[in-house]
């Protein structure tokens, strides 16, 4: 656990780096934890991205599998590894302020 | 009379079989399992037939012998399961209805999943050791290999018993040591994981374990095609690795079945209560070991831990009790690691393998995240284990329960 201030806010991360509470969660968050990705700015299609993790994590409870952000976030596999390089399912739900998703043991 | 019914004859469905046919009354209760085939593979046994430290004929036994008599065996594939009408569809038109369904359906490598897997080349310079036919295949790919580059492959996780591909890196490296040949085979262990295994500690250990033996760490690769005719594998985002054998681990799927009736996950595992086992399908259907989407290993340590949670509960349900035993994530492992030598991993959802010591029956204490020759002699003697003694179901002088006992923490 660590509390970081973030444009005023104050957040808590857990030990991998992963917002605690998706709540405290804003888009000028959103760009701080994308540039410690290395991505320096966040177009429409990351944002279809981080809205479908959101959207999914606050109905399921979890992030969704790098299979299920493929089939059901309407961007394709190929696309997502361009948007978040390295590891989609893991550095978007780090940016869109979720949970660290179970999948990504 | 009611209906237990169970889907699935393996590992997880024959123990649930044997041990419910022990606890209910057969006058009263009937129990049915349904499996396509009579073969129950001792999977664990899969991975020493590349080496020949096994051969195809040594693993394999009847699914009705290894069950109860009390309980009946249907040879059948099933279609489809209704869980709003409680009924199974078998191939063929029969019907099973039932009162209580456990779901142990397990997990299949797919490489239907993974573009240009299954081409001319599938079993020839394209291998995998996850099925009988495959490993019996990976012997003779192995016997003929002339020297190159063999590349170890996970396409996605997860995977079921994710220590096997680690596994067989390690034994290959030591059978090609022994064959005179280690200079001419160059072994590259490529994963989607940021490193070796899937949990810190254990990880570290085993990456130094690659080190060592000169096999080449590839991490965070995942998997998009095979180019079967140029010999490589490319990643999402356009890495390629060249291959002479590839050795694969191709996507991870649950049974078709679950699927076909609605009720599964992306991945056709079937949404269960991580400590219950209740799946959030019905409340009169449960479901065990691989078939579960469960944050735990695909394992069959894990399906033999949750076995006597779930009897528990099931029994609880059948009596109108609410199900209050809770499965704690416990799984262990044995680890080969070349030459004669193995290493034990024991861990759980909250606690991560951690060294020390842990009681094995019949062999005595082994060594936890230690390389000893006794675990290499306990992982070979778990096959007399697991016929005699796990399948049964015959009480076992360890508990289910994780246990800190023996575990260093400093």
């Amino acid at each position: 656990m660590s509390t970081r201030t973030i444009n005023n806010k104050t957040i808590d991360f857990d030990a991998d780096g992963f917002m605690t509470n998706y709540k405290d969660w804003d888009l000028e968050i959103a760009k701080v934890l994308a540039a410690e990705e290395e991505i320096s700015t966040l177009n429409d299609r990351h944002l279809v991205v981080l809205n479908y993790m959101r959207q999914e994590f606050e109905t399921k409870g979890d992030g969704p599998s790098m299979r299920k952000l493929t089939k059901e976030s309407g961007v394709p596999t190929k696309e997502l590894y361009a948007l978040f390089p390295g590891g989609p399912a893991k550095k978007a739900a780090r940016i869109a302020g979720i949970k660290k998703p179970h999948g990504c043991i | 009379m009611k209906n237990i019914l169970i889907l699935g004859a393996g590992t997880a469905g024959t123990i649930m079989a044997n041990k419910l046919a022990r606890a209910l009354p057969s006058a009263q209760w009937r129990i049915t399992v349904v499996d396509r085939d009579n073969d129950h593979a001792y999977q664990p046994g899969f991975l020493f037939v590349p080496f020949h430290g096994y051969e195809p004929a040594d693993l394999v036994r009847s699914r009705r012998k290894t069950l109860d008599a009390r309980a009946t065996f249907r040879e059948a594939l099933i279609e489809r399961i209704e869980p709003d009408k409680n009924r199974v569809h078998l191939k063929g038109g029969d019907v099973l209805p039932y009162d209580f369904l456990i779901i142990a359906t397990g997990t299949q490598p797919t490489p239907a999943q993974n573009e240009g897997m299954l081409g001319n080349e599938w079993h020839k310079s394209v291998g995998e050791f996850y099925t009988l036919e495959g490993c019996t295949k990976l012997q003779h790919q192995l016997d003929n290999f002339k020297g190159g580059r063999l590349v170890v492959n996970i396409a996605e996780m997860p995977i079921k018993c994710p220590v096997a591909p680690l596994e067989f890196a390690f034994l290959a490296e030591s059978y090609f040591r022994a064959k005179g040949m280690r200079d001419k085979v160059e072994i590259d262990y490529v994963t989607p994981l940021p490193s070796a295994f899937t949990k810190p500690k254990a990880a570290e250990l085993l990456g130094d374990f690659l080190d060592k033996r000169r096999i080449k760490l590839e991490a965070d690769f995942s998997l998009a095609r095979v180019e079967q005719a140029e010999k490589k594998i490319v990643s999402w985002d356009e890495r390629e690795i060249p291959y002479d054998l590839l050795v694969t681990v191709p996507t991870n799927m649950g049974d078709p079945v679950i699927g076909a009736s609605g009720i599964g996950d992306e991945f056709n595992y079937v949404p269960t209560d991580k400590h219950t086992l209740l799946s959030s399908v019905a409340p009169n259907i449960f479901a065990i070991g691989d078939a579960t989407d469960l944050p735990s290993s695909k394992a069959g340590s894990v399906a033999h831990f949750q076995a006597d949670v779930l009897l528990e509960n099931v029994l609880s349900v059948i009596a109108g009790r609410a199900p209050d035993a809770k499965f704690d994530g416990h799984a262990n492992c044995f680890i080969e690691s070349g030459d004669g030598k193995a290493l034990l991993i024991d861990f759980s959802y909250d606690v991560e393998p951690l060294p020390g010591t842990y009681p094995l029956p019949l062999v005595g204490p082994m060594s936890l995240l230690k390389e000893t020759r006794l675990n290499h002699l306990g992982k070979l003697m778990f096959k007399w284990v697991y016929w005699n003694m796990l399948l049964p179901a015959r009480p076992m002088p360890v508990g289910h329960q994780f246990s800190m006992t023996g575990k260093s923490t400093g």
